[in-house]
C-alpha cells in the first residue's frame, strides 16, 4: 500500500495523501458554509496525519488562501460579498491582530499564556454558542408574541438587536453597505473587528470563527452576506499568513495541492448550500459546530487536572474535531443534494 | 465593487464640529497608513515561528519534487514567490473546473433565493 504515501519534499515525512484529500474536501465544504478558514480543524487533523505542527499550520493557511478564494468568488457571484465592509474591517483587523500578538508575549513572560488562551477559547466559545441559541430563542418569543396580537413578525426582525443599538452611533464617517443593507458610523466595523482581530491574535486562529458570529450580531449583515464577506477577509489574510509562513520555511506546497483538489469541490458544494438553507439554519449549524469545538478545548483544558489520562483526553478531542467536521460536511452535502435535486426538479417542470 | 455612499454628521452647524471633523480624519488617515505599512498584522497564522533554518533532504527526490526541495534550499524568497502564486492560481483554476461541473449538472450559481428566515 506504499502508493497510498506520498513523500513531502520540505518535511520529509510520509503522509496518507487521500487523507488529505478527504481533509480538504471536509473543510472546504464547511469554511464555504459557515464563512471561515477553519485553522481549528485543519491543524489538529494535519497533525494527527503526520506534520509536525508548525507545518501543520504554514500548509492549512496556505491551502485556507486557495480554498477561501474559492468560496469567495462563487459567494460574490450569489451576491454574498460586501467588498466595501471586507476592506473597512480589514483596517480594524490589522491593528486587533498586532494588540493581540503584543498581549500573547505579554503573557508569556508572565508564564500564564496557555491557561489564559484556552480558557478564553471556551468562555469565547461559550458567548458565541450562547448568542447563537438566545437570538433563536428570542425570536421565537417576539414571533409568538406577534401572533397573539394577530400580527406576523417581519421576515427581518432578529432575535437579539444589538446591531441597532450601535447602528444609533452616528460618528462620521457615515457609510452605507450596498450588499449587506446597512448604514452605520465606518467606526462600527473597524471597532468590531479591532476586537474580533485582537481575540483571534492572542487565540492564534484566523478569527473567522469569531468575526462571522460579529458581523451578524454586531455589524447587522444578513447571514449569507456575513458568510461571503468573511470569507473575502479570510482570503486575504490567508495568502498574507501563506507568504509569512513559507519566508520562514513551514509550508508543503505539495500537501496544500492535494487538499486544495478536495477543498475545490468542498468549498463549491459549502457555498451552494447555502443557496438552500435558510440564514437561521447557518446559524443554528454553526452554534452546533462552535459547541463541539469548545468541548474538544475543554477536554484538553482538563489535561493537567489527570494526567494520567492525558492521552485519552488528547484522543477524545481530536475525535472529536473529526467527527464533527465528518458530521457537519455530511449534513452541508446531504442538504446541498436535496436542494439541487428541488431546483432541477422544478426547472423540468418550467420547461414545456 | 459595491459603491460607498458617505452620510455626514447631522449638525453639521454645531460648535466644534470641524474640530472633531479634523481629529477623526487624522484617525482615518492613521488606521490607513496602518493596514497599508503593517500588513504582518493581517496573518491569520497563529503564534510566533522561531528562526530555524530547515533544510530539506533531496537524496531520495527525482524530477520535479527535486527541483522544488532544491529551490527551497536555494531560494526562500523564490520558493515563497512561487508558493504565493501557485495556490491562488491552482484554487482558481479548480474552481473553474468545479463551476463547470455544477453548470453541467444544471445549477443555478448566480442567484439565491432564500433569506434569513
Amino acid at each position: 500500500m506504499d502508493w497510498l504515501y506520498v513523500l513531502m519534499p520540505i518535511s520529509g515525512v510520509e503522509i496518507f495523501w487521500p487523507g488529505l484529500i478527504i481533509l480538504g474536501l471536509g473543510v472546504g465544504i464547511i469554511g464555504g458554509f459557515f464563512g471561515m478558514g477553519g485553522a481549528w480543524m485543519v491543524t489538529p487533523a494535519l497533525n494527527l496525519l503526520g506534520f509536525p505542527m508548525a507545518f501543520a499550520i504554514g500548509t492549512d493557511i496556505a491551502h485556507m488562501a486557495g480554498k477561501s478564494l474559492i468560496s469567495t468568488v462563487r459567494h460574490g457571484k450569489f451576491g454574498n460579498v460586501d467588498y466595501v465592509l471586507g476592506l473597512i474591517m480589514l483596517v480594524g483587523t490589522v491593528g486587533g491582530f498586532e494588540v493581540g500578538a503584543r498581549i500573547i508575549m505579554l503573557l508569556e513572560g508572565m508564564g500564564y499564556v496557555d491557561v489564559v488562551v484556552r480558557w478564553l477559547y471556551v468562555v469565547l466559545l461559550t458567548i458565541i454558542a450562547w448568542t447563537v441559541f438566545a437570538d433563536i430563542a428570542k425570536r421565537r418569543a417576539k414571533e409568538k408574541a406577534a401572533a397573539a396580537e394577530g400580527k406576523t413578525l417581519d421576515a427581518s426582525t432578529s432575535g437579539l438587536e444589538w446591531y441597532k443599538t450601535l447602528h444609533k452611533i452616528k460618528l462620521w464617517p457615515m457609510v452605507h453597505f450596498k450588499v449587506a443593507g446597512i448604514t452605520c458610523s465606518a467606526w462600527v466595523p473597524i471597532i468590531v473587528s479591532f476586537a474580533t482581530g485582537a481575540l483571534a491574535g492572542i487565540l492564534g486562529i484566523g478569527g473567522g470563527l469569531i468575526r462571522m458570529p460579529a458581523l451578524v450580531y454586531l455589524v447587522g449583515c444578513p447571514t449569507h452576506v456575513a458568510v461571503g464577506t468573511d470569507l473575502f477577509e479570510v482570503a486575504i489574510s490567508g495568502l498574507y499568513g501563506a507568504f509569512s509562513y513559507t519566508m520562514k520555511g513551514r509550508t508543503e506546497l505539495v500537501a496544500a495541492m492535494i487538499m486544495l483538489i478536495g477543498a475545490a469541490v468542498g468549498a463549491q458544494v459549502g457555498t451552494v448550500a447555502t443557496k438552500y438553507i435558510r440564514g437561521i439554519g447557518i446559524r443554528v449549524a454553526f452554534g452546533v459546530a462552535v459547541i463541539s469545538c469548545a468541548l474538544s478545548v475543554l477536554l484538553k483544558l482538563v489535561q493537567p487536572l489527570v494526567p494520567s489520562m492525558k492521552g485519552f483526553l488528547d484522543w477524545t478531542a481530536s475525535a472529536l474535531v473529526l467527527t464533527m467536521v465528518t458530521l457537519m460536511s455530511s449534513y452541508i452535502f446531504l442538504r446541498m443534494l436535496q436542494g439541487a435535486r428541488r431546483e432541477l426538479a422544478a426547472k423540468k417542470v418550467k420547461q414545456p | 465593487m459595491t459603491s460607498t455612499k458617505l452620510k455626514y454628521m447631522p449638525k453639521p452647524s454645531s460648535p466644534g464640529y470641524n474640530t472633531m471633523k479634523k481629529k477623526l480624519s487624522r484617525i482615518w488617515l492613521a488606521l490607513t497608513s496602518l493596514i497599508l505599512l503593517t500588513p504582518r498584522a493581517v496573518c491569520a497564522a497563529s503564534g510566533e515561528v522561531k528562526q530555524i533554518v530547515i533544510v530539506a533532504d533531496t537524496r531520495n527526490l527525482s524530477g520535479i519534487m527535486a527541483w522544488w526541495t532544491n529551490l527551497y534550499n536555494e531560494s526562500h524568497g523564490w520558493f515563497t514567490l512561487l508558493t504565493v502564486v501557485i495556490v491562488p492560481l491552482t484554487g482558481i483554476l479548480l474552481g473553474m473546473l468545479a463551476d463547470l461541473v455544477m453548470k453541467r449538472i444544471g445549477i443555478d450559481l448566480k442567484s439565491r433565493e432564500l433569506g434569513e428566515l
